[in-house]
């Protein structure tokens, strides 16, 4: 197992986030973590991304623990996230924002170099010099997503990169996502539009109230009567 | 003369720019409105004044003094910030702590001067006036230009031409994100806390040298114009801080020699209430962010 999480709790300032959570993601593998507002998976992605801190249980990066450690330092380890609501650089330009994202490298080879990361996603590459902040909702995402792969992930974290996005970006989005996958990257992510998500990855989590309510195969959690009707009967978001 | 007037002024907002730099650099990259700067500075004043005084050439001051400046810079953020910025809410408590530790320096050089004003010897600075064009420009006056350009040029070229200072910007519009990209805040902190002291440093030697007078409490109407050269600028615009400084040497300049220098004040912050009511973000100034802020 790359990332094997378990029995993970966290709280802020006494209010529950996560209840016990453990999951792992192989090597290679796309885990889908699929759950309602407020089930706590941006926490977990934090937690392991190391900006928030577990009140318990371990996370571990094949042999190393990474609880305690700093962020930044498991950013350099290829633990890379791309954050919840597009998180750019708004007053850098996409190239540096990109550039910034390869600090995260620190001597280790990278995956991807700024030509990769614009073959994935060639609107950047004409909006180059253009400043991140003036960009569209779902090209800043993308620009979010090309910062973390800047970084040679061996694990990219993804934090909700279809939210708020039109559909025919949303559909963009995930066939970058399907295009990594089949690059063989390990890739846990977070989503709210369930079924895009089922449909992309391996395996999946559902997550609610800060504990794992189903766990499997995505192709067979999308068959399952509790997640249709809980997440896939609206037809997703 | 008009002209004469306009040069002087150019030159000691030049050397207002070098504090006022180093003010809105801390608070346009970390938040923080840093109170000991003044203190910083007049730390610098000292250190070139003792170095001096202790029989060293006075390029090798003025290097001691920019270096010892940048690392009680170092020091106050380890002291008196870097557990505040841990528990959050670092800018209002920042305040309070940045206060002390300008006490703590001011009461040091107190106790150092014995409460004097003290001066560079006579002859620290050679006394030569060159004449161009009518105007009389001191070789004093020519080395603070010049300092002053290169020190400013030195810093944009830095923040905008290196690796390090494109990690200093990205920690400046999302510390998160700069975090996620593996960015450790520390060596940041310590790169920005010691130039923002260097550059203090510098201009506390250069204010020094022009009026010839160094006290312990020559840092306080400094942090004062310094404010109003920063929120004039717009908080955290390195462009609007140099601009603002250059016309607040001017301006002070023009009056002093045109008015009063008792007037000179009430103008300056009369000027600064206008400019405020007209533009609340500065002039430079963009929704509350300037050129190095954006965070959200
Ligand atoms: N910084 C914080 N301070 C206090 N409570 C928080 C904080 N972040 C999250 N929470 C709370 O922790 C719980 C889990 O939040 P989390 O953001 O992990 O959920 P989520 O599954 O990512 O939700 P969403 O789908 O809305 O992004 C929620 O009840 C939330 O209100
Ligand atoms: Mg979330």
């Amino acid at each position: 197992m790359l990332l094997t999480v378990t029995d993970l709790h966290a709280s802020y300032s006494g209010i529950r986030a996560l209840a016990g959570v453990s999951l792992n993601v192989a090597q290679g593998e796309m885990v889908a973590l699929i759950g309602p507002n407020g089930a706590g998976k941006s926490t977990l992605l934090n937690c392991i991304s190391g900006i928030v801190r577990p009140g318990a249980g371990q996370i571990r990066v094949e042999e190393a623990e990474l609880v305690r450690k700093p962020a930044w330092a498991i950013a350099r380890m290829g633990i890379l996230q791309s954050p919840e609501g597009r998180q750019v650089l708004p007053d850098m330009s996409v190239i540096e924002n990109l550039r910034v994202g390869a600090n995260a490298l620190h001597g280790r080879r990278p995956t991807h170099d700024i030509q990769a990361v614009f073959r994935l996603f060639p609107i950047l590459r004409e909006r180059q010099e253009q400043l991140a902040g003036s960009l569209s909702g779902g090209q800043q995402q993308m620009l979010a997503i090309g910062r973390a792969l800047m970084g040679g992930p061996r694990l990219l974290l993804l934090d909700e990169p279809s939210l708020g996005l039109a559909p025919v970006i949303v559909q963009q989005v995930f066939d970058a996502l399907a295009q990594l996958r089949r690059d063989g990257m390990t890739i846990l992510l977070v989503e709210q539009n369930a079924r895009k998500a089922l449909q992309v990855s391996d395996r999946a989590y559902v997550i609610e109230h800060g504990h794992v309510v189903a766990e499997g195969p995505s192709r067979r959690l999308a068959q399952d009567d509790g997640v249709i009707a809980h997440y896939l009967g609206t037809g997703g978001h | 003369m008009f002209l004469q007037q306009i040069v002087n002024g150019l030159v000691i907002g030049g050397v207002y720019a070098l504090f006022a730099l180093g003010f809105t650099l801390i608070f346009g990259i970390h938040k923080i409105m840093n109170l000991a700067h003044g203190g910083i500075f007049m730390t610098g004043a000292f250190i070139g004044l003792y170095s001096v005084q202790a029989g060293l050439p006075l390029w090798l001051a003025f290097i001691l003094a920019m270096i010892g400046a940048g690392l009680v810079s170092v020091i106050i953020e380890v002291t008196a910030f870097r557990r505040l910025r841990q528990s959050g809410e670092v800018e209002f408590s920042a305040l309070i702590s940045s206060i002390g530790a300008n006490l703590v320096l001011v009461s040091i050089a107190q106790m150092l001067s014995k409460t004097q004003v003290l001066r560079f010897p006579f002859d620290t600075f050679p006394v030569v006036i060159f004449k161009v064009w009518g105007l009389r420009v001191s070789a004093l006056q020519l080395a603070m230009a010049v300092l002053a350009i290169l020190l400013v040029a030195g810093l944009s070229w830095y923040l905008y031409r290196t690796g390090f200072g494109r990690q200093v910007r990205a920690v400046a519009q999302n510390e998160r994100a700069a975090l996620l990209a593996g960015i450790r805040p520390s060596v940041i902190y310590f790169q920005t806390f010691m130039l923002s002291g260097m550059l203090a440093g510098a201009a506390g030697v250069l204010v020094g040298l022009a009026f010839n007078s160094i006290h312990f409490m020559m840092g306080d109407p400094f942090l004062l114009r310094g404010f109003v050269v920063v929120i004039l600028g717009g908080l955290g615009s390195v462009a609007g801080a140099l601009v603002a400084s250059l016309g607040f040497g001017v301006l002070q300049t023009l009056s002093v020699a045109y008015l009063s220098s008792r007037l000179s004040d009430i103008i300056i912050f009369g000027l600064l209430f206008a400019v405020l009511l007209l533009r609340p973000n500065g002039l430079f100034g963009q929704d509350e962010a300037g050129v190095l802020r954006g965070r959200r």
